[in-house]
């Protein structure tokens, strides 16, 4: 299967973004064949509103079946659950450290956001 | 004299003087003509508090939501491309409006090549209608939690009947709420007080008339705090100021029990009949 993490960098060794709507890219890793690559959100990242919404539908895209991030707001909770995405928040460290705790099982999915509307706006 | 006047007030800063300008404004005009007033601060009307009006009728104010028949829904995303306001958003198998953040502009139910989207209600508040004495009153309660308060300010305006003279009292700032607000007032005025953080704003305010091509008065309240920057403002911008209330004590203290600045100190009606003929001239020109 395919996961989204949030990053602020463009390789496996840069750190998770905290945010999910506006996180500056997502790494796409395929946790069958060990390939990723990196989608941008960089248009995203300054959005008036929606920015969530938007890296949802990116997201969904891509094929991803589970993000791992920081937080996730409502509205892309939402968008997310509507594409069959589960999210796994409160993922901190390098990419590929979330990759590991993932793949090893320690993870849990969220059952609902994990933060409210609009709170990667300030960071 | 009976030309018709839309007179809209506005500030770009909070607390400065509107509704104090806007309701002695309407209450000098009610000498001189049929009056109609419309609050258009809808996030907080205040208006009431000076004009104490009799409410007469009260409507709630839809906006049309986009609704999804899944059954016609091929997919094809055309929806989520045409919105400016990420409010609709195709997942997988489904698409899944965003209600709070539709504005309501009717392009993803037009432009559906399936016809699957239609109109549905979405409450975003009332409006509420009545009389204060001579002066029809108007004005609008966005419901808490609300943000789309543009398509509400239009269902106040559509309250407004035909009269000699309309004065709207303006939102504060210079967002789309503010400009909704002043967009179709034959003259604005641009209340401030005389102190930096006025000034700062007023600056704002005047880029905003000047880009929506309405020309433009200004009022300062608080006279004789701060400093003389925003008269040299106003004559760099060729802006007139067309009358200045001190600060005085005595008026915020009429202000706190709610009676209008001309109600508490008649000899300000003169004043305010005076500053309503200067734009009366202005709108003319």
């Amino acid at each position: 299967m395919k996961i989204a993490i949030t990053t602020s960098g463009k390789d496996l060794d840069a750190p998770v973004d905290p945010r999910f709507g506006r996180a500056k890219s997502f790494v796409i890793y395929d946790t069958e064949s060990d390939q990723w690559s990196v989608l941008d959100n960089a248009q995203n990242l300054n959005a008036a509103q929606g920015a969530g919404i938007q890296a949802a539908t990116a997201v969904v895209k891509a094929g991803a079946e589970a993000v791992l991030t920081g937080n996730c707001g409502p509205k892309a909770f939402r968008a997310l659950s509507a594409g069959r995405v589960k999210v796994y928040a409160g993922v901190s460290g390098t990419v590929r450290e979330a990759v590991e705790k993932f793949l090893s099982g320690t993870l849990r999915p969220a059952a609902q956001a994990s933060v409210g509307e609009h709170a990667g706006m300030g960071l | 004299m009976r030309t018709r006047l839309k007179i809209a007030v506005a500030s770009s800063k909070g607390g400065t003087g509107k509704t104090t300008v806007a309701t002695s404004l309407a209450l000098a005009l009610a000498d001189a003509g049929s009056v109609e007033f419309l609050d258009c601060d809808v996030e907080e009307p205040n208006a009431h508090l000076f004009l104490k009006p009799t409410i007469e009728r009260r409507e709630a104010v839809e906006l049309p939501v986009p609704q999804v028949d899944e059954a016609k829904c091929t997919l094809c995303g055309r929806c989520a491309e045409v919105c400016q306001f990420k409010a609709i958003a195709v997942l997988k198998d489904t698409v899944l409006p965003f209600p709070e953040l539709c504005h309501g502009c009717t392009g993803c139910w037009v432009l559906c090549p399936e016809q699957a989207i239609s109109p549905a209600g979405r409450e975003i508040g009332a409006v509420e209608s009545g009389r204060a004495g001579r002066i029809g009153f108007h004005h609008g309660w966005l419901r808490i939690g609300e943000a789309m308060s543009p398509p509400l300010i239009r269902a106040v305006k559509r309250q407004a009947r035909q009269a000699d003279f309309t004065v709207l009292d303006a939102p504060p700032g210079t967002s789309c709420p503010v400009v909704e607000s002043v967009k179709d007032a034959d003259v604005v005025v641009l209340v401030t007080e005389p102190t930096p953080f006025g000034l700062n704003d007023l600056e704002l305010a005047a880029d905003m008339v000047a880009a929506l091509d309405r020309p433009a008065a200004v009022v300062i309240n608080r006279a004789g705090i701060g400093n003389g920057r925003v008269s040299d403002f106003c004559r760099s911008r060729g802006l007139p100021l067309l009358l200045e209330v001190p600060f005085d004590r005595r008026i915020a203290e009429a202000y706190s029990r709610g009676e209008p600045l001309v109600a508490a100190f008649p000899e300000y009606l003169p004043k305010f009949a005076e500053l309503c003929r200067s734009l009366q001239e202005m709108a003319r020109r």
